[in-house]
């Protein structure tokens, strides 16, 4: 085993200049085809323009590049990968629309995917030719999500659908979608669910877009009309892992969602750069204090995900641990928001970064689980409170 | 990049942890409080010494291990799980590295970390700043005087040293800022090992005390209070570790990086101190429960080495606020 080494390898610090040098080459190229002002990725108007950016990234092989390099990828180690985050968000790279797909669905792909399954999803994820959003949340299960009651039933060739699902990230706007349906009637909470892919251009699929708290239209629902998925629709078959075992598939992609993979450091370090330089350019001692305490915070995350990594690296599963860095990250781009919020004071509502930001990182303690849940998981799991 | 500890240095910690579960039990740390001044039992600071530990850090040329920074700091987090009276930081983190002389198990203390110096009856050789000059001094040129201690373990003294004979072991304001740091780097470590102390002390009354026919750890206002210490506590860890990392390499921002580690270590432990006290109710309230015993040495080792306002205060230059 080797000795502690905090220092970048000459190979990956290559890795890191030639990522830097794409994005100071090609962002301003997007930014120019598009309209120098693209709208959010979660409005209509604003995801077509993203597209043209995911399309970017996978033409230059950064969709994804901790993938094999058959499905888009360039087979980066995670280290590339987190090193690929920093510079994305350092150099103002915008939200991937993509990313529900590459960080959600993906994991679960490569663990419980068949090879057919693999090879016809992943490709076609990474040049953003098929879109993936989530299909977890109901009206009647958001942290209760065992309580799902959407339907899948077995019938010749495929499964019908029925129900309903809510929440779904920029679900008006995607092609396909992931989602846990109760595939044995009889079954409760956990047992009897299966991970279905499902494209949404079916007969009997309604999906009504609507508008979030920072007014894009960024939720969708989506309606279950008896509607009949064909075993054919997804190369490989549409059920990922094996059918009634959907919880446990779902929940290898709650982990990635909770814990690495769907908040690089990369993005708190950014905004955190950000927040310095609004700082400094303001007179506000009162400040200080809490700007300190929100950079030893970016740092602690930062490094604990290098803790993490380097366990990852040597083979460790990453356990409950992962409801600790969704409450910290979480609680982290709040914190900065609110702080900008007070430097800015009344220039704040015309600082549209700032206020976007603010109102999206209230939706961090809320998504991927609550925080409230995830202080039950850490209790129960980590120090080993009594469930009830 | 490989952020981890090698296994020489988890083999290190665990064995000095196997050394506490024996030695060094709360009825030890009663004792500690107890003991009139000049004789506190040393079963396991002679047991230390034996095992190396004391002298680490010290050069080899000296009888030590010539160690660094990372083969102590996890070391030391053990040290503060279990309330050690004794003062390991002053020894083992602040004066070892910088011995000519071989340590011999002796004991050595030091007011450098704040006005007075912990175990000051009972220390062997003094650690004494005068301008930039950091000089190694024994009882006989020194008085002491009992200090007041709200931490009846840690049994401090200001002293009082007449210029007498010493041995000059560093010089000059870096060499004097390196010697502040390790003392607030172990001060961290140790603060890290006793939130943990007091969450679980919180835990295991949580799952044993029962109120409305239940376990009161399974109220989601108790599992919450708690998950949050952990969260805390958990990254606080890497930060400490970090900064050790940054002595032991002599990086360039090693006064940020341990500016960062005291700040936070001692943010995660007041916040444990004070949820794990909640929890415990009535009980964490009196004298006779261990709990106040690591709460104490929280609350007084967290202002030691550089309180976490002067940290805060060091961070906020360095980014320019």
């Amino acid at each position: 085993m080797s000795s502690m080494d905090l220092a970048w390898s000459d190979s990956e610090q290559r890795f890191r200049h030639d990522v830097r040098e794409w994005l100071h080459e090609a962002l301003p190229r997007w930014r120019a085809m598009v309209g120098d002002e693209p709208k959010s990725g979660d409005t209509r108007e604003g995801f077509a323009q993203h597209l043209v950016w995911e399309r970017m990234l996978h033409d230059a092989r950064y969709a994804a590049v901790s993938w094999p390099a058959r499905f888009g990828g360039r087979d980066a180690s995670l280290w590339e990968w987190l090193i690929f985050e920093d510079e994305y968000y350092a150099a103002g790279g915008p939200p991937r629309i993509t990313q529900n797909g590459i960080f959600l669905l993906a994991p679960t792909l490569f663990e419980f995917g068949s090879d057919e399954q693999q090879a016809g999803v992943l490709r076609r994820m990474a040049a953003a030719e098929d879109l993936w959003c989530q299909g977890w949340s109901e009206p009647g299960a958001g942290s209760d999500l065992a309580a799902i009651r959407s339907r899948a039933r077995r019938v010749d060739g495929g499964w019908r659908l029925d129900g309903q699902k809510t929440w779904t990230t920029r679900g008006a706007f995607c092609t396909h979608l992931f989602g846990l349906f109760r595939s044995d009637e009889e079954s409760e909470r956990h047992r009897g669910l299966s991970y279905l892919m499902v494209p949404l251009d079916l007969p009997g699929i309604t999906v009504r877009g609507f508008g979030r708290l920072d007014g894009d239209e960024g939720f969708a629902e989506v309606f279950f009309d008896d509607a009949f998925v064909s075993d054919e629709a997804i190369p490989g078959g549409v059920v990922l892992g094996t059918p009634g075992e959907g919880w446990s598939v779902a929940m290898a992609t709650t982990g990635s969602e909770r814990g690495l993979t769907l908040r690089s450091p990369g993005r708190f370090r950014a905004t955190m750069v950000r927040l310095l330089d609004l700082a400094r350019s303001r007179d506000r001692p009162d400040l200080a204090d809490r700007l300190v305490e929100a950079w030893i915070s970016t740092e602690a995350y930062e490094l604990s995900t290098l803790e993490t990594v380097t366990g990852i690296v040597g083979g460790a599963a990453v356990g409950a641990e992962s409801s600790l860095n969704k409450l910290w990250w979480s609680e982290l781009d709040v914190e900065l928001h609110l702080i900008a919020r007070e430097l800015l004071e009344g220039e704040f509502e015309g600082d549209d970064a700032w206020s976007k930001g603010w109102q999206f990182a209230l939706s961090g303690p809320i998504y991927a689980g609550t925080n409230e849940i995830q202080r039950n998981i850490a209790a129960e799991r980590l120090l080993g409170l009594p469930r009830r | 990049m490989h952020f981890a500890f090698d296994p020489d240095q988890e083999a290190f910690a665990s064995a000095t942890a196997e050394l506490f579960d024996d030695l060094a039990s709360p009825t030890a740390l009663r004792d500690a409080w107890d003991a009139v001044p000049g004789a506190l039992d040393r079963s396991v600071w002679r047991s230390l010494s034996a095992m190396g530990v004391l002298d680490a850090c010290a050069p080899e040329s000296v009888g030590g291990l010539g160690l660094d920074e990372l083969s102590l700091v996890l070391v030391l987090e053990e040290a503060g799980r279990v309330g050690l009276p004794h003062p390991l930081v002053e020894t083992a983190s602040v004066a070892a590295p910088l011995l000519r002389s071989p340590l011999d198990g002796r004991m050595i203390t030091s007011d450098l970390g704040g006005r007075s110096a912990p175990c000051a009856a009972d220390a062997d050789l003094f650690l004494i700043a005068q301008g930039d000059v950091l000089h190694l001094v024994d009882r006989t040129t020194v008085t002491v005087e009992e200090a007041p201690s709200l931490d009846g373990g840690r049994r401090l003294g200001d002293v009082g040293w007449n210029g007498g004979v010493s041995t000059v072991l560093a010089e000059g304001p870096e060499a004097l800022e390196i010697a502040r740091l390790r003392g607030a780097l172990g001060t961290a470590a140790e603060l890290l090992g006793l939130g943990r102390a007091a969450l679980d002390l919180a835990v295991v009354h949580a799952v044993d005390r029962q109120q409305f026919g239940v376990a009161i750890g399974s109220f989601q206002a108790v599992k919450h209070a708690l998950a949050d210490v952990a969260k805390d506590l958990h990254f606080a860890r890497p930060l400490v570790h970090r900064a050790a990392h940054s002595l032991a390499t002599g990086d360039e921002d090693r006064v940020l990086h341990v500016a960062a580690a005291k700040a936070r270590a001692s943010r995660a432990a007041e916040r444990a101190a004070r949820a794990a006290l909640q929890c415990h109710g009535a009980i964490g309230y009196t004298v006779e429960h261990d709990l106040h015993l690591f709460l104490k040495r929280i609350w007084t080792i967290t202002p030691a080495w550089g309180s976490p306002a002067t940290h805060r205060r060091r961070i906020a230059r360095s980014l320019g606020l």
